[in-house]
């Protein structure tokens, strides 16, 4: 089949897979109702060309990196969620907790304060501040078994009235500290674009081949290199693409980069260390995770650790992209948004399917309300589209996961 | 019954456990002995799940004593039995739909290096040599989600997850309840290499035909009590069911 491998390779790999083979499993596989991210990147497409076909500052260079940063805080917000979403949860507070990081960033270096810190280590307790308030909601889920709809909702309602008690009697906080305004708005030079593309593609090939051989000289199924170098092609290209787009207008912005990191950090957490392992059998069967030995309220715990800090992590962005805080943040669509991105990106309200990477394509739909507003179309256009996506989003959800009940038996 | 010399690997004496008003189990005395298959029977209520919940370290018993290999243990909870290699393997099967075989498998005693990174590789190899040991050939891939897999399937990676930790214990609980008559050939012909692989394999079952296929003895449970224990040659069917239905005297006026 693979005639292009030399002939010591094809005969060593005893677990060796033929493209046709791979390509009808994966055939099965999304006919049986696992259709990973083919909908959202067929989504991804078709706004494209539409808004492409609208107007033409959709496709270009300025708007895209433009882009990058409209979409950078939710992404971040929806990370967390994805943790959340596993284990068959909700967390209906990450829209006003995202806000209490985006107070606590903005007063942990207001000057003249008794508190003006540098600006990292404002960043770091704004983001350790949302971390605890999501323990806290976790541990009142676990230890006493209130619905997590209602404790974040209440969650919700807390942390709006702090923002308002917060902000009281001036309303607004300024950002004068050049760390935290440089979250949002720093641009890498060309040439470190350029070192930020080679580094990555550099990773991704030693990851994906190391995988390969590993699981070659073990002696297991490998899957096929044509296809690992393939993939390893494509997303290289891919990085080269953005860096090159983005360095066509000012360069690559940091805050790309900061969400590039925390998607592949939190997807290295969920799917290759044991904490993640167990977050996906909470969500399958807490039952038999619990007889299995794990800490299952350890675990609903560190979920919702996990996003509130990704929240106040997006509140920190959202605060360092406008320079300033006001009583607007953590409001307005902000909670459906980073919901309707990890649901949209893949990832089920029932728990225990999903990929964190999900995330981020859910976050480019994004895109809609960036193109509506291009084409300076109505605000309603934009409500009901992204209504109607997620709608659809979420009816694929349910159907893929009858399919893939029925096809087990 | 004569004397052996080798305690048996896991004992009973006097367990009871009550639920509010609820006799569950009223002093029972059970044993299994490391290579023999002990079929539990008894009718609903008579407190087997009870029973293996207890020894699973789900409920704790209010008294009495388990031993195992003569030495008196406490069991507290699922990681004491697990410690113990006490392995239950529950009708309900406790799988991940979601994971594949492999991740199933291991669940919760997860391969990993100092970092907490799973080690895949030898986790597939393992699992793949334990379906192997056990002759289970139905499973295509090691790496099917689990969701995927037939009644019989799944039985059998529940029960080669017991036999991959080297246990000394396993029961399983109605094993072949919702089992077509093939899958059912395949689970009991399990459970008989099991016991020849040298464990102590407790089967709990309503069945009395999948009980005198694969069982050395039977015990006997009603109304949270034990009515006896009885050699599968030394018994028959309708002894069985006396016992079951009517407790001791009857058994033995028609055994």
């Amino acid at each position: 089949m693979s005639s292009a491998a030399p002939p010591e390779v094809s005969a060593a790999a005893a677990g060796e897979l033929g493209l046709a083979d791979i390509a009808r499993a994966r055939w099965e596989a999304f006919k049986g109702g696992d259709v990973g991210s083919v909908p959202v990147i067929v989504g991804i497409i078709a706004i494209t060309i539409f808004f492409t076909a609208k107007t033409n500052i959709f496709f270009t260079a300025v708007n895209f990196s433009n882009l990058i940063g409209q979409m950078a805080g939710v992404t971040v917000i929806a990370v967390g969620i994805v943790f959340v979403l596993l284990i068959g949860e909700i967390d209906l507070s990450v829209g006003y907790v995202s806000g209490i990081g985006s107070v606590a960033v903005a007063e942990f270096q207001k000057s003249g304060s008794s508190h003006d810190y540098p600006g990292l280590v404002a960043i770091g307790l704004a983001v350790g501040i949302c971390a605890v308030i999501g323990a806290a909601q976790g541990s009142i889920i676990a230890f006493l078994g209130v619905p997590s709809f209602v404790v974040t909702l209440a969650g919700l309602l807390i942390a709006q009235g702090m923002i308002i008690y917060l902000l009281g009697n001036e309303g607004v906080i300024g950002i004068q500290d050049h760390q935290i305004i440089d979250v949002a708005n720093y641009v890498l030079s060309k040439n470190t674009g350029w070192i930020v593309a080679i580094v990555f593609t550099a990773l991704l090939a030693i990851g994906s081949l190391g995988t390969y051989f590993s699981r070659r000289r073990a002696g297991l199924p490998t899957g096929n290199l044509l296809l690992t170098v393939g993939r390893v092609v494509f997303y290289g290209g891919l990085t080269f693409a953005v860096v090159a787009i983005c360095n066509h207008s000012r360069g690559v912005p940091l805050v790309g980069l900061v969400v590039v990191f925390v998607v592949v950090l939190f997807s290295y957490l969920a799917g290759r260390t044991t904490f993640g392992r167990h977050v996906y059998a909470v969500g399958g069967n807490a039952e038999a995770a619990r007889r299995a030995g794990i800490n299952v309220k350890l675990i609903r715990i560190l979920c919702f650790t996990i996003s509130g800090a990704c929240a106040g992590l997006g509140g920190v962005i959202l605060a360092s992209r406008l320079n300033s805080v006001d009583l607007t943040f953590g409001g307005g669509t902000l909670l459906l948004d980073a919901i309707s991105a990890a649901v949209i990106g893949g990832v089920s309200l029932f728990g225990g399917r999903g990929r964190v990477s999900g995330a981020l394509f859910g976050g480019l739909i994004g895109m809609i309300s960036n193109g509506t507003d291009l084409v300076g179309s109505a605000d309603w256009i934009k409500y009901v589209t992204t209504g109607t996506i997620l709608l659809a989003a979420v009816t694929l959800d349910t159907v893929a996961r009858r399919r893939q009940a029925t096809t087990g038996r | 019954m004569s004397a052996t010399p080798a305690p048996p690997t896991l004992e009973l004496r006097g367990v009871t456990k009550s639920f509010g008003q609820v006799h569950a189990l009223r002093g029972v005395d059970f044993e299994v002995r490391a290579g023999e298959v002990m079929a539990l029977v008894g009718d609903n209520g008579a407190g087997k799940s009870t029973l293996i919940k207890c020894i699973a370290g789900i409920y704790s018993i209010d008294s009495g004593q388990i031993l195992f290999d003569g030495e008196p243990v406490s069991i507290s909870g699922p990681k004491d039995a697990a410690k113990l290699g006490i392995e239950v393997v529950y009708q309900d099967l406790a799988l991940c739909d979601n994971l594949d075989v492999v991740q199933n498998m291991f669940l919760g005693r997860e391969d990993h290096d100092a970092l907490y990174r799973l080690r895949e590789a030898p986790m597939e190899q393992r699992t793949t040599e334990t379906l192997a040991s056990l002759s289970v050939t139905t499973i295509r891939s090691v790496r099917q989600l689990v969701a995927t897999l037939s009644g019989g399937q799944r039985q059998s990676v529940a029960v080669a997850r017991a036999v991959l930790w080297n246990n000394n214990v396993v029961f399983l609980d109605e094993p072949t309840a919702a089992l077509g008559v093939a899958q059912t050939r395949q689970v009991l012909d399990l459970v008989k290499r099991l016991g020849e692989q040298g464990l102590a394999v407790v089967l709990v079952s309503h069945n009395l035909s999948d009980v005198f296929e694969v069982a050395d003895r039977i015990t006997v449970l009603r109304l949270g009590s034990n009515v006896g224990v009885y050699e599968k040659s030394a018994t028959n069917e309708q002894a069985i069911v006396q016992a079951i239905t009517f407790g001791e005297q009857a058994a033995e006026a028609t055994g």
